[in-house]
């Protein structure tokens, strides 16, 4: 609230033409002008030039500056305006490109939209699939299967046989193989 | 406004000081308001002299009729305030939401009352003054127009677009109340529909046209 009082002292005293005061007022406007574009979304050089913007619609607004009222929020808003109207510049401004033919025919091996969003629902299905498994089979699925885990390390570790465990794997992937491919989209 | 700088800030802020010189604040959105009003008003007082206030009276002793033209001032009042305030940094653009209930007024009473011109076989006489209806609109709203972009370049509109539309309101509702004397007392739908699509006209023109004189300013 201090630097809103001193703020907004400083611009009646530059309204009614004291040069010093309205230097010292331009200079403490500057942070929070720079914030304010920030905000918005500009960075580098852009918050620069919509600092300066911002001072020189303050110059010429000043007289639309009501003393009774707070003052942040008059210049914060004008920073506002001014950092959007920078980002529909920027927006507008054509993207150089110093070889268009090389431009266009640039293959992108970046995987294709939405192939991760494909995988994880198949990640999903599967493992709403081994969820559903009785406790042994799953047991084997997830030790054996997704851990990699050998036989001997997953005997001793569960205290089951060797071919126990073989039978469970073998159900399991049996009945995983008969719910997936009886899922929605039949997918086998 | 487009150009880029290059200079250091403190270069320009040092350009700013020397520029400096005494101002007075803007009045209140209010008395800006109530200025721009007494300039219409005016218009309406030149006009008041041509116009046949006989018939005046007998117009405004009909309920919807009276009812449009309250309408219509109120919406060119708090229109045209609802420009001032948003033509000032910092005031919410919901301001712009004032004029609702009084345009509401306006545009209900005027269409009660071309229902009840459409009840009344004799309107029909009057079917043909859509034309010089558009005429009378469009002239006086357009200095109306005009002055109040004139004033509202005074402040410093962020939303160009939307104080120049709320301005073309004004202009246009002061203009369909300064109408009244001159119009025959049973409005029909063709009368009605070209004085809306009259006031829209004014109210797009003044959002294009007066947006991009404000945003100029």
């Amino acid at each position: 609230m201090a630097l809103e009082e001193k703020l907004a002292a400083a611009m009646r005293a530059a309204q009614g033409g004291d040069g010093t005061a309205y230097g010292a007022l331009l200079r403490d406007c500057l942070p929070v002008i720079a914030a304010s574009v920030r905000a918005q979304g500009l960075r580098g050089e852009a918050v620069d030039d919509a600092v300066q913007d911002t001072l020189i619609t303050l110059h010429r607004a000043r007289a639309s500056y009501d003393p009774a009222r707070p003052f942040l929020p008059w210049l914060r808003a004008i920073a506002q305006r001014r950092a959007i109207d920078a980002l529909r510049r920027a927006g507008r401004r054509p993207r150089e490109v110093h070889d268009p033919v090389a431009y266009e025919a640039e293959i992108d091996d970046r995987p294709p939209p939405g192939q991760g969003l494909e995988a994880r629902e198949r990640a999903a299905e599967l493992a709403r699939a081994v969820a559903a498994l009785p406790a042994g089979q799953r047991q084997a699925v997830e030790e054996l299967a997704l851990r990699e885990r050998s036989l001997d390390e997953v005997s001793a570790a569960t205290g089951r046989s060797k071919v126990a465990l073989k039978v469970n794997l073998h159900r399991a992937i049996k009945a995983l193989r008969a719910s997936l491919a009886g899922g929605p989209d039949g997918r086998a | 406004m487009a150009a880029r700088h290059t200079r250091p800030v403190d270069d320009l802020v040092g350009d700013l000081v020397q520029d400096l010189r005494p101002i007075r604040p803007l009045l209140p959105a209010g008395a800006r308001a109530l200025t721009w009003l007494a300039a219409a008003a005016l218009i309406g007082l030149a006009l008041a002299c041509i116009a046949e206030t006989a018939d005046l009276r007998q117009r405004l002793a009909t309920p919807d009729l009276r009812m449009a033209a309250l309408g219509a001032l109120l919406t060119a009042g708090t229109a045209a305030y609802a420009a001032f305030v948003t033509s000032v940094p910092g005031r919410p653009a919901a301001w712009a939401l004032l004029p609702l209930p009084a345009a509401t007024l306006w545009i209900g009473a005027s269409g009660l009352g071309c229902l009840r011109a459409a009840l009344d076989p004799a309107a029909e006489a009057h079917a043909q003054t859509g034309l010089g209806c558009f005429g009378f609109l469009t002239a006086v709203s357009l200095p109306l127009s005009v002055l109040l972009v004139v004033m509202l370049r005074r402040a410093c509109p962020l939303r160009p677009n939307l104080t120049a539309a709320l301005g073309g309101l004004a202009a246009a509702a002061a203009a369909a109340t300064l109408l009244v004397p001159f119009h025959p007392e049973e409005a029909t739908a063709t009368d009605i529909a070209i004085h809306g699509a009259t006031v829209l006209a004014v109210i797009a023109l003044n959002g294009l046209a007066g947006g991009r004189l404000l945003a100029r300013g």
